[in-house]
């Protein structure tokens, strides 16, 4: 296995060995404390433009199930048509794999889609490193190559990577199933489709920057997505028209979250160094009702800045951040967790419910 | 909170027992830790004096007595409680308090059960009701039949098809169970799990099926967790305390992963816990089916390991919610700012290995299966899964290195090895590995998945790289991909053959000062439940070679005390040395130093990060000590709380200049050292029985006709069975040495004189610089020839002349002098006739010191750590070793988990716990303490057969108690003869060997019997072969059995002189 090196921002080195596609790579690199989930992590378009750290160390050992899609156009297995993390970094990633779905192996489809995976890195240090120091840029270079030098990162704040996992035509999904849903494609999971899809809604699947406000449709849905939602102000404009109908149901989820709290006057800021995990708890607002989550966002609503009307729905039992909102009287609510889960804890998909039963 | 509850009463779960063990002592200590946080009255029922949860300072009231209903209602109408603890001392204090709300006692004295409801233990405990309730919610469970006959039993197998699993219903860790191929299986089986419980189910088998746990918690606000998830090694068909686990799983992918999560939490809130339970799954390999096997509404095994393996305190947690509290009321106890409603993120993984003792025990079943054997285990952590197993194969402590460079296993069959596993299965596949097998194959023959198989496969293909390596010449790579492996510095040298051109102590330190040379060393990780995520101030510590920084700065301040605990719970340590470490460590703490404690074990309390400043879950390996010593730079260690292991590190770390405080290694050696102890002895004038090394048959024999039989034979190279042995023929002899044992130069065999009919006493004491500064003299009550393990000990001593106790105290304080003791040390006696020899001396804590503190409230391990610590003692005040009360420390045998295994006691120590009960006198005493081991008071008829002419008379006196009391006696033939013709009334039964009715084993079986006394006459063939199966009958009848005659007498005397009734319920600080 080749030797690489990744370098921080900081000048911070770590060496380890490549397992994945040779290919020097830049990214914000961001950690991940989920102890399963690769395939459906590396497929979430909300990872695009970051280096993924696994703390969990071995990594690997289920292999990678078939990437096969369903007759709606969706991936059986994965989160999305491909892989969306710039590279992923582990501590042990294991050569063989066993399971019974499984038909190549972590290292063969990383090459395949020419993803780099390094491995042999002391994870739990580099995570220190980020938690310290928060979210920082990096480089994986190779030993030995010589254009190594030359790979700049861009600014990740700067790119406006919604636009580049959005789909670029409108889809449809279940047509003349009953109730419409839109949903604003920011870089959506195929789960949230298909927890839709699964309550027997249609699904109009739009663009980001999409004006849907002159579809006919009975709610609506914001999806996640990578990124700084600062860079997405067509979908906000769009979503602040809609809400003129006060009746009209609206959820979102994780950007979802960020984009109707903009919508309705709120700030964000951007977390040191975000929530990746399976394991963020969270209390719905003054209940005794408790959850645990799914977590990928490195920008959060500021409780404090919420507009009229509005409240927190969820918040974070951990560091008392903005996990949901909601409107007061209208049906407005979102989640910054994943309902949908996959990967990770379903123990909230009950909102699609809530949110089926408003259509 | 609801603050009604003031008096709070927890049940312990008394002895240490196989599937009943040392995991309880800490689930009860941070129940105890977590009422005693709300400023609640604790009152804590368990007979176990070797705890941690029975010392001072943890409960406000103590009852050392047994944990069975009759007991607990006197304590409940003594004490009145608000409220009662079930979750929190196993099986026992489970079924006891599900007794106790069936006879209404509890409504009676209006106790509160605190957390889950009684009916939802009855709802997972009776396997009917657990099946209906959960088709309820439509999961699936493994179907089964609950029959109360064997009639039914065959038929139901039949319906579901061979082969089946039979189980007793409300049986603890799968007693009385087993798998049947065929109707003749099932017979068997069928009637001993019909001896321990009126139900049984028969089951359909999914051997082969993946075993998956997880750890659930929910609040009455139905909020819930699942702290952890487990994956079993072996597959289904072994018990989970049998099987090597993984925390967390390895091969689940995220959907099957939160499918059973999601299945658990279902299945938590429809049975209404609250506070914490454990679901077993069974899991297909080849798709996403399962069955749940079973739901323990209680704390476990596992969650103690869980509890370990994350570093979140599940026990301490489920008792606050058992309070009325929500798990978003609680904060995670490690970050100390985050919520306990979270589910730890692990960025290590965990290997739990079983520890077995199956060599104690003569003819015992070496066949793992479904039901436990294992008699402790150990956790190890690493950040690769070959270094986490790897040092778990070493942690079991039976001579093992690691996955491979051990020694080599003679296995006549390696296919029918890996098709039926015994307790040497992983190492069995090693030598597969080593033959060429494939993965392939060998998970065939396992099903063992193939991703375990595999990491071990790359274990035994870098050591062939080693072994390639020409002439020590070894590259840095491949260097520290071994290290980051698992391997040790030995298995390196082993594998470049550096043992044949050098000692292997010295090759060792060659490899380890090679490495450390290249920066090749271990670092230190903490445990801290969110994988860093969060900052956490935590002090729970592992050190792997996956890795390039420590966690932790070093002070190099020399304010530590390290001290290495006691290892895997195994027969001969337990808890009690767990008590010693802890104690140990809170006196450090108390006298203003960092306290350190090096230790594996999950189930032991010294393994709770809250006990100590720093704690290393980590090796005691020379090599791994040592890497810890460097980092930590303490001020000394303590080697003497932990048992044997530590005791044995000694000399090699002293020759490492470390500082070794209180008695010196030296010392240490000249006690441990047959030859220079012995020379010693001689040397001041102190006697001991004759011994020799010997090395050939010619000079067993002139030995022996120079001391006479009976001798004591101990092999150094044991071949099979127990490695020691007393002979009292030729006959014996020879069979013993012959079977038993290899006799070479190489290997001597240590022959002793065998002193018959001799008390057996025990010196406990602390010494500061030679000079005795507190001591307890206990006697045993069988004659010597019983394993002071196993002996039933008495204190202080009620039937020892004046002249021997002032003898022993003499000589005690002659031999504390010589070796210049500072600190515990423990000396065994021989006394007949005012003679008295020594036979060991121990320079460390004993196994009865946890006993003797706690009887005298003296505690020695506080004293002997001070001592330790260079501080000024005073001598306790002389009054206070003038005790009005009695204590009986008896032994817990678990035969009835070891199939076919002898019940019979010898040298070699066989039982796995023990209990400490305090009473008026030693009547009193001793039946508190058989009760609590449970041995039942007989109703109406006694089997007796009791051994050789002298122990024949020794008996007399008790069968007349017997016969005046009214019991109903049969006796086999000698033994009848030789009561009538002393007048005692008894029917003949005979054995199984006799022509003639009626025969002792049906008998049994009728269930016409409610004790046996059963005293093997001696070792020849046809006395063994009768004896046998009687005592096992009675022990696979669960008749109570007792094989000593002395232990008998004293037993029946007090039975027979006293009720049950008559005895006091009085807590420990009312003695």
């Amino acid at each position: 296995m080749r030797n690489v090196t990744l370098i921080l921002d900081d000048g911070t080195r770590f060496h380890g060995q490549s397992f994945g596609y040779e290919k020097p790579v830049a990214g914000e690199v961001v950690f991940n404390t989920a102890m399963t989930g690769y395939p459906e992590s590396l497929t979430d378009p909300s990872y695009a433009g970051q280096l993924m750290v696994l703390t969990y160390p071995l990594v690997g050992n289920y292999g990678v199930p078939p990437f096969t899609m369903e007759a709606n156009g969706l991936p059986t297995f994965m989160e999305s048509g491909k892989i969306h993390a710039e590279a992923i970094i582990v501590a042990d990633y294991s050569k063989e794999y066993s399971h019974w779905n499984a038909v190549e192996s972590l290292a063969d489809w990383l090459k395949r889609e020419q993803v780099p995976g390094v491995t042999g890195i002391d994870t739990r240090a580099l995570t220190k490193k980020l938690r310290e120091h928060g979210v920082m840029m990096g480089r994986i270079l190779f030993d030995g190559s010589k254009d190594d030098a030359v790979v700049e990162a861009e600014d990740y704040e700067e790119v406006n990577y919604v636009d580049r996992v959005s789909c670029k035509e409108v889809i449809r999904y279940n047509e003349g199933a009953g109730k419409k849903a839109v949903l604003v494609d920011c870089g959506v999971k195929a789960n949230i489709v298909r927890c839709l899809l699964k309550r027997g809604l249609e699904v109009v699947r739009v663009p980001w920057d999409y004006d849907f406000n002159d579809l006919d449709f009975d709610g609506l849905f914001i999806s996640n997505g990578p990124g700084d939602p600062d860079t997405c102000d067509a979908a906000v404009q769009n979503i602040r028209k809609a809400m003129r109908s006060e009746k009209l149901p609206i959820f979102g989820i994780c950007m979802g979250n960020q984009l109707l709290a903009k919508a309705g006057g709120a700030k964000i800021y951007k977390l040191k160094y975000g929530h990746r995990s399976h394991n963020q708890p969270v209390r719905m607002v003054g209940t005794n009702r408790c959850f645990i989550t799914s977590q990928n966002h490195g920008y959060a609503v500021d409780n404090n800045t919420l507009g009229d009307g509005w409240e927190p729905l969820f918040i974070n039992m951990n560091d008392g951040s903005n996990e949901g909102i909601r409107h007061v009287t209208n049906p407005w609510f979102s989640a910054q967790f994943h309902p949908e889960a996959a990967s990770g804890p379903t123990d909230t998909e009950f909102l699609f419910d809530e949110f089926a039963k408003l259509l | 909170m609801e603050n009604t509850i003031k008096k709070v009463l927890l049940l312990g779960s008394g002895a240490l027992k196989i599937g009943e063990a040392g995991e309880f002592d800490y689930s009860g200590s941070q129940a105890l830790k977590a009422l005693k946080e709300e400023g609640l009255e604790t009152i804590l029922i368990n007979p176990n004096i070797a705890t941690v949860q029975t010392s001072e300072g943890v409960a406000d009231k103590v009852y050392f007595l047994p944990v069975t209903p009759y007991f607990v209602k006197k304590v409940i109408a003594k004490e009145r409680p608000d409220g009662i603890l079930l979750a929190f001392g196993g099986q026992t204090a489970l079924n006891c308090g599900v007794s106790l709300y069936q006879n209404g006692v509890l409504e009676k004295y209006n106790v509160q059960v605190l957390g889950t409801p009684v009916q939802a233990i009855m709802d997972t405990e009776d396997r009917e009701l657990f099946v209906r309730k959960l088709d309820e919610i439509h999961v699936k469970t493994i179907k089964s039949e609950a029959v109360e006959n064997i009639e039914d039993a065959r038929r139901a197998a039949r319906e579901v098809g061979y082969p089946v699993i039979i189980r007793a219903a409300y049986a603890l860790g799968g007693l009385g169970s087993g798998f049947c191929d065929n109707e003749e299986q099932l017979n068997v089986l069928a009637e001993k799990a019909f001896s321990f419980s009126p139900q049984v189910l028969v089951e359909k088998s999914l051997k082969g099926w993946k075993e998956i746990e997880y750890e659930v918690v929910r609040d009455r606000f139905d909020n819930c967790i699942t702290v952890c998830n487990m994956e079993n090694f072996d597959p289904l068909g072994i018990h989970t305390g049998e099987s090597i686990v993984i925390a967390p799983s390895q091969t689940l992918t995220n959907s099957e992963y939160h499918k059973l999560r999601e299945l658990a939490i279902r299945i938590i809130r429809h049975i209404g816990i609250v506070g914490e339970c454990n679901v077993q799954y069974a899991f297909d390999p080849e798709s996403e089916d399962y069955r749940v096997i079973e739901v323990n509404a209680r704390l476990s095994r596992s969650s103690a390991l869980a509890s370990k393996a994350t570093g979140y305190p599940l026990a301490f947690v489920a008792a606050k919610l058992g309070l009325g509290y929500g798990l978003f009321d609680l904060k995670n106890s490690v970050t100390k700012t985050t919520s306990a409603f979270f589910e730890p993120a692990l960025d290590y993984v965990v290997c739990k290995i079983p520890r077995w003792d199956l060599g104690k025990f003569h003819g015992v079943d070496r066949e793992l299966g479904s039901s436990m054997k294992s008699v402790g285990e150990v956790m190890a952590i690493g950040r690769t899964f070959e270094e986490a197993i790897q040092k778990g194969l070493r942690m079991i402590g039976q001579g093992m290195h690691g996955f491979v460079e051990n020694k080599e296993l003679v296995i006549p069959d390696l296919d029918k090895a890996l098709q039926e596993p015994t307790d040497k299965r992983i190492f069995v596949i090693s030598k597969a590995m080593r033959a060429g097998y494939t993965v392939d194959y060998i998970h065939e023959l396992t099903k063992i998945d193939k991703w375990f198989l595999q990491k071990l496969h790359g274990i035994m293909e870098t050591d062939n790289e080693l072994r390639a390596c020409p002439d020590e010449n070894i590259s840095t790579a491949l260097l520290r991909k071994a290290k980051s492996q698992g391997f040790t510095d030995f298995q390196i040298a082993r594998a470049l053959g550096m043992e044949q051109r050098m000692d292997s102590e010295d090759a060792i330190l060659k490899v380890r000062n090679y490495r450390k040379s290249l920066g090749i060393v271990p670092v230190v990780k903490q445990i801290d439940t969110l994988a860093a995520e969060y900052p956490a101030q935590t002090n729970y510590l592992y050190l792997t070679y996956n890795g390039i920084e420590n966690d932790v700065n070093y002070l190099g301040d020399r304010r530590s005390i390290v001290v290495l605990g006691s290892g895997a719970y195994r027969i001969g340590s337990s808890v009690e040395f767990d008590w010693c470490g802890v104690q140990a460590l809170d006196t450090i703490r108390k006298e203003g130093w960092r306290s350190v404690m090096i230790n594996y074990n999950p189930e032991t309390v010294s393994t709770d990060y809250d006990m100590c400043d720093r704690l290393y879950f980590d090796e005691l390996t020379f090599e791994r000590v040592m890497d810890i010593l460097e980092l930590e730079n303490p001020h000394g260690v303590i080697v003497s709380t932990g048992g044997q292991i530590p005791n044995n590190l000694a000399m090699r770390l002293d020759a490492q200049k470390v500082h070794i405080l209180g008695t010196s290694a030296r010392s240490i050696d000249n006690a441990e050292d047959r030859d220079k102890f012995s020379a010693m002895l001689d040397r001041i004038g102190v006697d001991q029985p004759e011994w020799s090394a010997l090395t050939s048959m010619d000079d067993i024999n002139a030995f022996v006709a120079k001391v006479g039989f009976p001798v004591l034979v101990r092999p150094s190279y044991v071949l099979s069975g127990a490695a020691m042995n007393v002979c009292s023929n030729q006959e014996e002899l020879e069979r013993f040495l012959k079977l038993a044992a290899n006799v070479s130069q190489k290997h001597p065999v240590v022959v002793s004189q065998f002193i018959e009919h001799a008390k057996e006493v025990e010196m406990d004491a602390v010494a500061d610089k030679g000079e005795v500064i507190a001591y307890a003299i206990s006697e045993h009550i069988e004659f010597a020839g019983v394993h002071s393990g196993d002996a039933t000990i008495q204190f202080p001593p009620q039937k020892l002349y004046v002249e021997t106790v002032r003898r022993i105290k003499n000589i005690s304080r002659r031999i504390a002098k010589e070796l210049d003791i500072s600190g515990p040390f423990n000396i065994q006696y021989l006394a007949k006739d005012n003679d008295i020899k020594v036979i060991e001396c121990n320079l460390r804590a004993s196994r009865s010191f946890p006993f003797v503190s706690k009887v005298l409230k003296i505690n020695f391990i506080e004293l002997a750590t001070k001592v330790m610590l260079g501080l000024p003692v005073e001598k306790p005040d002389k009054n206070l070793f003038e005790l009005d009360y009695v204590g009986i420390k008896a032994s817990q045998f678990s035969f009835n988990r070891l199939q076919k295994a002898d019940p019979v006691l010898g040298v070699d120590m066989a039982s796995t716990g023990e209990v400490g009960c305090l009473g008026e006198d030693t009547s009193c005493a001793i039946l508190k303490a058989m009760l609590s081991v449970g041995y039942r008071i007989p109703e109406r008829s006694v089997l007796l057969s009791t051994g050789g002419p002298r122990q024949k008379v020794d008996m007399l006196q008790a069968a007349r108690q017997l016969q005046k009391k009214g019991y109903r006696l049969y006796a086999t033939g000698g033994t009848s003869k030789f009561l009538a013709e002393n007048g005692v009334e008894n029917t003949r039964v005979f054995w199984p060997s006799e022509e003639g009715h009626p025969q002792a084993l049906d008998m049994l079986h009728n269930k016409e019997i409610d004790l046996v006394v059963n005293i093997p006459k001696n070792l020849t063939a046809g006395e063994l072969t009768n004896g046998y199966k009687i005592r096992r009958a009675a022990i696979d009848l669960n008749i109570p059995l007792i094989t000593n005659a002395r232990l008998a007498s004293a037993f029946i005397n007090a039975f027979c002189t006293m009720s049950v009734d008559d005895l006091a319920i009085k807590s420990w600080d009312e003695y």
